[in-house]
């Protein structure tokens, strides 16, 4: 079998993953912050700004759980079932939050029930992500390539601590992206909440650098055997690195650049987890290649995502430099 | 208690497949005539056709949220539901999957956005072409969604090797042999639907005496569809009949609860097919008439389901009567629209009560067609997931029976509080109806200007919507 075909498509998937992480990262991190809104307008304006994008960034997850089934069906067929709970519960609640988009602006009476589904949801959503991380960082029991161990298995305290960590930081890309969207009230909330969402976020990603290498030896000597350490130094750095940006920004009342250095940091964390599973699909026994489609199911494939990633990158970001700058008030089909 | 995983893993996937079909088979067809209103007032200039595509485009958004959301679920339920599948048949299926994912998904949901919040900040046209790329959207969907679907119904152009289906003909496993007729099928089936439902709200309003000029466009352009698409499904569901009695006889057998295949088939109106006695009770048939329609001719065989063992026969009550149902309302609907062509040629049909009035009341029939035809096939495919590939039974998770039945518990609630909900809402639009103004239509050739400063032209000419 070629052996680049599935790095390549290890690498298309982690930028769809990575690309979901941010693009309804923001969004649900809007969700998550919106019970902290002062009123009925505020709520309206941050639902707003994430409203005609909210869709499509969802669509990312379509491909990160389709595309890991094209390309990885016997990790794809792994992973389902170890995660059943927490997968099932993070669609549930994306259900919620999603049809609240709608729901909650022909409601009348029940508006405060949406409001709830949409944060509850968003939270929920953001929580069960957290846990899935965990749940494949910690590994996952497999017998003769199919999943082997019980329906809680991830149910663990590093589970938990990740499954709060997503919902820290989704925030914090929320908070950030409302003080670049909004204005007025709104945005200065956001702007104060970014900044302790910043802390706790970093706080978060040093518990969890420090926990992975202690509790998962493979993690170790990824990251502390030579001559890794040389090349995996400044990982650590640069992360710091983007955070300081992010608080600099934020106190100079920069409007744009706290939510890309927030990204950044994002991007970076992201980094660490995949040095720290690569090449490994279902830590820690199935590798990307031992997982792989037939290569005339990922060649096929291929060929399309070539052709039309960068066609469909092309309007997403059409359709954000349509909808760029402040969001005005009132402004919406309702 | 002892639960039967398999049988809790299907039950689960039927509620959430059937609840997600009633969007699509909704939104396909609305976006469609959203789009050809707003074609139509770009041309025409007639206010009231915008107004009528604003109106229809807030009931599609509801409808369009809840398809999405249902939608990702799926998704994801191939692997935490059907793991043995995935693998089995991912060499095959997932990239068709894959495939609707890069050209129709990201198509519709991105313009959806414009669509949706674009009436003010972009140009007309921009508006109009995001409408057409939502309507083109959901349609390329429907394409793989049914290549992937009929190609587990007709597998072909692959190879087993150890048990997993490996590609061999991409374009044999796409246009595999069903795969035409049910597309036609399916497609023709949400156009209908969505046709029913204009014209059922355009009736409701003309026997209220609300929005007469809306009314009557939405029924003339309702009652067009149904005389022109209903007779022509008949058609298209014939020869997907046909298709299937070559690739799925047994399929076919169990719809026409057809036992003895050394016998002509009779047409059989009603009956309680009894599996046990391999009998029909309670029979009305007329001879011959099955094997008239299936064979086209009187006398001619097809195979009875006595021909395989029961362990590889389908259960036969929901297919049997799903499939009358589905046909039943099919004549109703090419009644609808033919006896509504007729009054509007005679210049009688805003004025016919008895007929406004039943149509009024009818918008929910297309969609249990839907689903009925829906039966039809995945249970008529039934003991088989991919049809003489991999049984139903062996293409599990390994996941326990309490997950699987905790989950089913969650969905049937959280599905029911929404679809409660949305209908709720949907309900309260088409109450409310269309109003506002219209932004004036644009002159030929609009958009020769830059794109800001139309925009910004585009945005002075609106008047306030809400």
């Amino acid at each position: 079998m070629e052996w680049y075909l599935p790095v390549i498509w290890a690498a298309l998937i982690g930028t769809a993953v990575a690309l979901y992480v941010i693009l309804d990262g923001f969004d649900l991190g809007t969700g998550i912050l919106f019970p902290y809104a002062g009123n009925e307008r505020e709520r309206d304006q941050m639902m707003n700004s994430v409203a005609p994008f909210w869709d499509g960034n969802e669509t990312w997850l379509v491909l990160g759980g389709g595309g890991l089934w094209v390309a990885f069906p016997q990790a794809y067929a792994v992973v389902m079932p170890a995660l059943y709970i927490p997968v099932i519960i993070m669609l549930l609640a994306l259900v919620f939050r999603g049809v609240a988009f709608e729901f909650r602006w022909v409601a009348v009476t029940s508006r405060k029930y949406w409001n709830f589904a949409f944060s509850g949801g968003s939270t929920l959503a953001a929580f069960c992500q957290g846990l899935i991380l965990g749940g494949l960082i910690q590994g996952i029991k497999v017998e003769n390539g199919v999943f082997a161990g019980g329906p809680f298995d991830w149910a663990t305290p590093f589970a938990g601590v990740c499954g709060l960590a997503v919902v820290t930081g989704y925030a914090l890309l929320g908070a950030t992206w409302l003080v670049m969207k909004t204005e007025g009230a709104v945005a200065e909330r956001a702007r104060g909440q970014a900044k302790a969402l910043l802390l706790a976020v970093l706080a978060f990603m040093g518990v969890v650098s420090l926990w992975t290498p202690l509790a998962f030896e493979w993690i170790a000597a990824r990251w502390f055997s030579t001559p890794n350490i040389y090349f995996l130094w400044p990982v650590p750095l640069v992360t710091a690195l983007a955070a300081l940006m992010v608080w600099r920004w934020l106190d100079a009342g920069r409007e744009v650049p706290p939510f890309l250095a927030s990204i950044a940091l994002f991007l970076l964390g992201y980094l660490g987890l995949v040095i720290s599973t690569f090449p490994y699909l279902v830590p820690p026994t199935l590798t990307i290649w031992q997982t792989a489609a037939a290569p005339a199911s990922q060649i096929f494939m291929l060929v399309g995502t070539v052709a039309l990633l960068p066609v469909i990158l092309g309007y997403i970001v059409f359709v954000y430099w349509l909808f760029r700058g402040k969001v005005r008030e009132g402004e919406g089909y309702h | 208690m002892d639960l039967d995983p398999v049988l809790l893993a299907r039950l689960q996937f039927a509620f959430t497949v059937t609840f997600h079909i009633i969007f699509p088979s909704f939104t396909i067809g609305l976006s469609a005539f959203i789009a050809t209103l707003l074609v139509r007032w770009m041309l025409t200039g007639r206010e009231h056709l915008h107004r009528l595509a604003r109106f229809w485009t807030k009931i599609f958004a509801v409808s369009f949220a809840m398809g999405v959301v249902s939608g990702i679920v799926l998704s994801y339920q191939f692997g935490t539901n059907w793991s043995r599948f995935s693998v089995v048949a991912g060499n095959v299926v997932g990239p068709l999957i894959g495939y609707e994912v890069l050209t129709a998904f990201f198509l519709e949901a991105t313009f959806l956005g414009v669509m949706l919040f674009g009436w003010r900040r972009v140009p007309p046209w921009l508006h109009v072409m995001s409408a057409i790329f939502v309507a083109v959207g959901t349609a390329i969907s429907a394409f793989w969604i049914l290549a992937a679907n009929s190609w587990m119904q007709t597998p072909v152009g692959y190879e087993l090797r150890a048990g997993v289906a490996y590609p061999l003909d991409w374009l044999a496993i796409i246009f595999n042999p069903s795969f035409p007729y049910r597309l036609a099928h399916m497609l023709t089936a949400t156009y209908l639907t969505t046709s029913l439902v204009v014209l059922s709200v355009g009736a409701r309003y003309l026997l209220a005496g609300r929005h007469p000029e809306e009314s009557r466009t939405m029924m003339r352009m309702g009652i067009g569809m149904l005389a022109l698409l209903g007779p022509l499904q008949l058609l298209i569901g014939d020869q997907h009949g046909l298709n299937t009695l070559e690739h799925q006889p047994i399929k076919i057998a169990a719809m026409e609860a057809h036992w003895d295949g050394s016998k002509p088939g009779a047409l059989v109106l009603f009956a309680w097919p009894d599996e046990k006695a391999e009998m029909n009770r309670f029979e009305i048939a007329i001879p011959k008439a099955g094997s008239l329609i299936l064979k086209h001719d009187p006398n001619g065989l097809f195979p009875g389901l006595k021909s395989v063992p029961p362990a590889d026969r389908p259960p036969l009550i929901p297919v049997f009567f799903a499939f009358r149902i589905m046909v039943g309302i099919g004549l109703l609907m090419i009644v609808a629209g033919l006896v509504g062509a007729w009054l509007w040629w005679r210049r009688r049909l805003f004025e016919a009560r008895w007929y406004l009035w039943p149509v009024a009341h009818g918008w929910w029939l297309g969609f249990v067609a839907v689903i009925s035809g829906w039966i039809v096939t995945e249970t008529g495919r039934q003991p088989w997931l991919v049809h003489g590939v991999l049984r139903t039974a062996d293409a599990t998770s390994p996941v326990p029976a309490a997950s699987i039945a905790t989950t089913l518990a969650l969905f049937v609630l959280v599905y029911g509080i929404v679809f409660a909900m949305g209908i709720y809402y949907i309900n309260r639009l088409i109450n409310k109806g269309p109003e506002g103004r219209a932004v004036e239509p644009p002159e030929m050739g609009t958009p020769v200007r830059p794109l800001s400063s139309a925009a910004e032209a585009g945005r002075e000419i609106l008047s306030p919507q809400r």
